[in-house]
């Protein structure tokens, strides 16, 4: 895979991370609630940034 | 067990650890072997981000505001999503052009100006204080803490006391002292601090270790996990709303914009700057860090909000500041060895903080502010002064010291209005200003100086008045009506509502106006503004383009005075020593002997440009080196060049029209000689035909006269004699209307003017009564003519009168070459394929072949005419062929020598029935 596509796969990510992280996704998930015991947001918030960061581990595996 | 001395020695201690670190991180890079070339030492650098901001405060602003903390970090990691594309891109512009910290970076994007360096840096120096202030805070509040420990843990601050004794000032000083000794110890040409990045890496880690070891202490040692600290909390109804934070629409739009901010902030910084660009070791470690650091921000941020409702919970209704609880829920449960840890760990946070943006902005004012002044202010006194690298290393030094100290001024004026977060995020706006100018030079070619200067400008004003004046208002060091009712009650002026924007949150409201301002005034000013200069282009494409091949190749210089010359300046500012080492190491690299034997050309200049820009800045490098090279003629960035190109194109398909043009009128020229020669040819044809025709004409005048005279001189002559004399006058009178005759005959012909009759006729009939015609002619001369002709011969359609004469012609040029009484002429009309055909023989002498070529020509007779009276004008055959060649037939001769000739024309048949004979 060239190196452009990988780029071009991070930048998207970075695109979905801007949508994670924001309204309205971040109202979804902003209401009374609790998954494990866990404010519903809170774990959404922490999720959402550990998807992220795995997925970038994922991506820039062999951009470099 | 914890007392003063005790938390001093062990800061100390600590201290002495950073330094011992930094110290080997040094001496293994001067040794070749890099202790910090590798991903996760990049990644923990960039943790400098984490300061006692994030150590302290984060769990201060959780206790209010639930997961309002975060956007801090939630922006830097969609940041780092980009740091491939963006900071990859600066990394190698600075690596090409020796930038040394923000201010440098921006003002060699925008033409290398000095003054836009010095206004970054004095919005950077001014915008920084506030964190600086919240840094110099927390640790002396930390250290208070510990000092009254075991008494109340409540941080309501002491009654002032003078500032010598007071903690922050005390740390502001060591701060200063211990940075000093840290980051100034020698000037650097390549402005990279391996021992502090090593340092401040290690301090990356401990702070992480503290806040972890307190989160878990927290959440597991007071409470039963993370479930129980959030359902003990939902119980009570004033921290179940921390849980939905997001109230109403507006809260959705400070979360963006503070994330906004956030990820301006983590390349904007000058510290992150520096450490993320200028100390970068290899562009590779980008990749990693894209994932490793939001992962230290994770996990430094996991337990904020357990330690902030476990604080609320614990401390509930007491004065206990939120932005202390890290620190004072180990101290109410007595775990003074995790309160020692977790001082350390906000030491590391706040130092590591003060250390870099300290050192990078000192870096800064030394290169950007006070070089380019002192530069132009006193330059010739400078040239006599030897010690360069040690009063930049004195500026430098009291830039730190001076910078420790105006954050110290603000914490006194400003520090206790606000909670740490609420501080920091006033330097955000700040650093946030940069945003614009520096990211939009990566990617913009169009940016231009002014604009830069105007975004920069517009965006700190209003920054100024929104956002630091409130906070300094508030603290009671302005009048607090100017909050209220606005500047002399203008109400929509107010600092905090400005144009009556009813924005609750100050950094939104601080961002949004700014951020208006400073892009519009930036994209606006470069737009419609005046264009840049070439100078300040060709910066601008080395920018944008730095992934381009352009971006080496447009030389700047042409070339300096001399070797030494160049090496001098540089051994003013960077040692003699270490000048004669890097020229020498330069003329190895050029495969030179010596330094000596290098040639003052445009590299080596832009060489010695680099290695000053490393240590002086870009502006005062292009200064310095400018008062021993010459500029180059203004480069051309390359859109310019496509211009001309295109410019050039264009010329180029007019030169080839023009060159079609040419071509036709060398064609056109060509057709004109030749016909200037064909009418000169004509020319000397028409004197040649009247000089002829001339002498044609006299011979017989001259006989005629000479006769008259005769006749004239002697009445006595015999009547005989007068009688031929007469005879002969009136022959070569004959003669003469003959040939005057011919002469208009041929005139007429060749002009076209001639009267032609057109009949069909039948040639046997015109050969007949030719012959009849001659008869006598042939009779006195005994010459025998024949006459044949075929049965059937078609008519032709021509003028009777001009075939007659054609025959006549011929027939009296037959008879007249033939040998008297044994002549013999014959005739011939027969018809061939298509046309009629006559040919009249005779048994003269014959016609040589060349002359059978000429005979048609004009006064060109057989024979020699010196000896040999000409026997006719010398128009008749070409006047037979001009009428031959009008009715579309032909005229030729076969002869040979000795053997006679036969003259023959043809001319075409016409389509009626041949007639038959009717008559011979």
């Amino acid at each position: 895979m060239p190196a452009s596509v990988r780029a071009a796969r991070l930048f998207c990510l970075f695109l979905a991370a801007l949508l994670l992280f924001n309204y309205p996704l971040l109202a979804v998930f902003s209401g009374p609630g609790s998954v494990l015991g866990i404010p519903v947001l809170y774990a959404y918030l922490f999720a959402a940034w550990l998807a992220v960061i795995a997925l970038a581990a994922l991506l820039v595996r062999r951009l470099a | 067990m914890l007392g003063p001395s005790v938390v001093a020695a062990a800061a100390l201690a600590y201290l002495g650890l950073l330094f011992a670190v930094a110290w080997y991180a040094d001496r293994r890079a001067a040794a070749g072997r890099s202790l910090i070339a590798n991903p996760y030492i990049y990644s923990l650098s960039l943790a400098v981000y984490a300061t006692a901001w994030t150590f302290y405060g984060s769990v201060g602003r959780a206790a209010s505001d639930g997961v309002g903390f975060l956007p801090i970090y939630v922006g830097p990691t969609l940041m780092l999503l980009l740091w491939w594309f963006v900071v990859r891109r600066m990394i190698r512009i600075a690596k090409a052009n020796r930038i040394t910290s923000l201010a440098d970076f921006i003002a060699s994007r925008y033409g290398k100006s000095a003054l836009l360096g010095g206004l970054v840096t004095v919005v950077a120096v001014i915008g920084i204080l506030p964190y600086i202030s919240l840094q110099l805070k927390a640790i002396s509040g930390s250290f208070d803490l510990l000092m009254r420990y075991p008494e109340a843990v409540v941080s309501a601050r002491p009654a002032p006391v003078p500032f010598l004794q007071d903690t922050a000032f005390q740390v502001a000083l060591v701060l200063g002292l211990f940075t000093i000794a840290f980051g100034t110890r020698k000037l650097d040409a390549a402005e990279r601090h391996e021992g502090m990045v090593a340092a401040v890496a290690l301090e990356s880690l401990v702070k992480l270790v503290a806040f972890l070891a307190v989160g878990v202490f927290v959440t597991y040692g007071m409470y039963d996990g993370f479930a129980d600290v959030f359902a003990r909390a939902a119980a009570q109804p004033g921290l179940r709303a921390l849980m939905t934070p997001f109230g109403s629409g507006e809260r959705y739009a400070d979360w963006a914009w503070m994330t906004a901010m956030s990820m301006l902030a983590i390349v904007c910084l000058p510290r992150q700057f520096q450490v993320a660009v200028i100390e970068n070791v290899d562009e590779k470690h980008i990749a990693r860090a894209v994932w490793l650091f939001p992962l230290y921000m994770l996990l430094i941020n996991l337990f904020v909000l357990p330690i902030a409702f476990g604080g609320l919970l614990h401390f509930g209704g007491t004065q206990v500041d939120a932005d202390t609880f890290v620190l004072t829920l180990p101290l109410a449960h007595h775990r003074e060895g995790l309160a020692l840890l977790v001082f350390l760990g906000g030491l590391s946070a706040a130092t590591g903080m003060v250390i870099v943006e300290t050192i990078a902005l000192s870096t800064m004012v030394c290169n950007d502010l006070v070089m380019p002044v002192l530069l132009r202010l006193t330059r010739y006194n400078f040239r006599e002064r030897e010690d360069f690298p040690g009063l930049l290393l004195d500026i430098r030094r009291g830039a730190i010291i001076t910078i420790l100290m105006l954050g110290y001024l603000y914490f006194v004026m400003a520090g206790d209005a606000f909670a740490l977060v609420s501080t920091g995020l006033i330097s955000f706006a700040a650093a946030a200003q940069f945003g614009p100018a520096l990211l939009g030079g990566l990617y913009w070619k169009g940016a231009t100086r002014a604009g830069a200067l105007a975004g920069l400008t517009g965006g700190f004003a209003v920054w100024l008045y929104t956002s630091l004046l409130p906070a300094v208002a508030k603290s009671g060091w302005a009048a607090t009506d100017l909050l209220a009712r606005g500047p002399w009650g203008i109400e929509w002026l107010k600092p905090t509502q400005l144009f009556g924007l009813p924005v609750a949150d100050p950094t939104t409201h601080a961002m949004l106006w700014s951020m208006i301002v400073n892009v519009g005034a930036y994209v606006g000013v470069s737009v419609f503004g005046r264009a840049a200069s070439a100078g300040e282009q060709a910066q601008a494409a080395r920018f944008v383009d730095v992934f381009g091949e352009t971006a080496e190749t447009l030389p700047l210089w042409r070339g300096a005075k001399s070797v030494e010359s160049l090496q001098a300046v540089l051994a003013r500012f960077l040692g003699p020593a270490r000048a004669a080492e890097l020229f020498d190491a330069y003329a190895a690299s050029r495969g030179v002997a010596g330094a000596a034997s290098l040639a003052a050309d445009a590299e080596l200049v832009h060489f010695a440009e680099l290695q000053l820009a490393g240590a002086i800045g870009a502006a005062s490098a292009r200064t310095m080196v400018a008062t021993v090279a010459q500029e180059a003629p203004q480069p051309l960035p390359i859109d310019q060049v496509m211009t001309i190109i295109d410019e050039a194109s264009q010329v180029i398909a007019y030169s080839h029209e023009l060159e079609g043009k040419q071509r036709e009128l060398e064609a056109a020229t060509a057709g004109l000689r030749a016909a200037n020669e064909r009418l000169q040819e004509l020319d000397r044809l028409k004197d040649d035909f009247i000089s002829t025709v001339t002498h044609e004409l006299r011979t017989p005048l001259t006989s005629i006269r000479a006769f008259s005279e005769i006749l004239h001189d002697n009445p006595g002559l015999a009547e005989a004699e007068r009688h031929r004399f007469l005879g002969l006058v009136i022959k070569e009178s004959e003669r003469l209307t003959r040939l005057i005759n011919q002469v208009l005959d041929l005139a007429k012909l060749e002009s076209g003017l001639a009267d032609w009759a057109s009949e069909e006729l039948d040639l046997r009939e015109i050969a007949a009564e030719a012959a009849n015609a001659t008869s006598a002619l042939f009779r006195s001369k005994g010459v025998a003519l024949e006459l044949a002709q075929d049965e059937r011969v078609p008519a032709v359609l021509a003028d009777r009168d001009r075939l007659m004469q054609v025959m006549l012609n011929l027939l009296s040029n037959a008879v007249k070459f033939c040998p008297d009484e044994r002549g013999r002429v014959a005739v011939r009309v027969s018809a061939r394929a298509g046309e009629v055909r006559v040919d009249v023989r005779d048994n003269g002498p014959g016609i040589s072949p060349e002359h059978q070529k000429v005979i048609f020509d004009k006064f060109r007779q057989v024979g020699d005419t010196l000896t040999q009276k000409p026997a006719g004008s010398g128009l008749g055959l070409t006047i037979c062929s001009q009428i031959i060649g009008h009715f579309g037939g032909r005229l030729w001769v076969q002869s040979e020598r000795g053997r006679g000739s036969v003259f023959s024309f043809a001319l075409p048949a016409t389509a009626t029935a041949p007639r038959a004979v009717e008559a011979a």
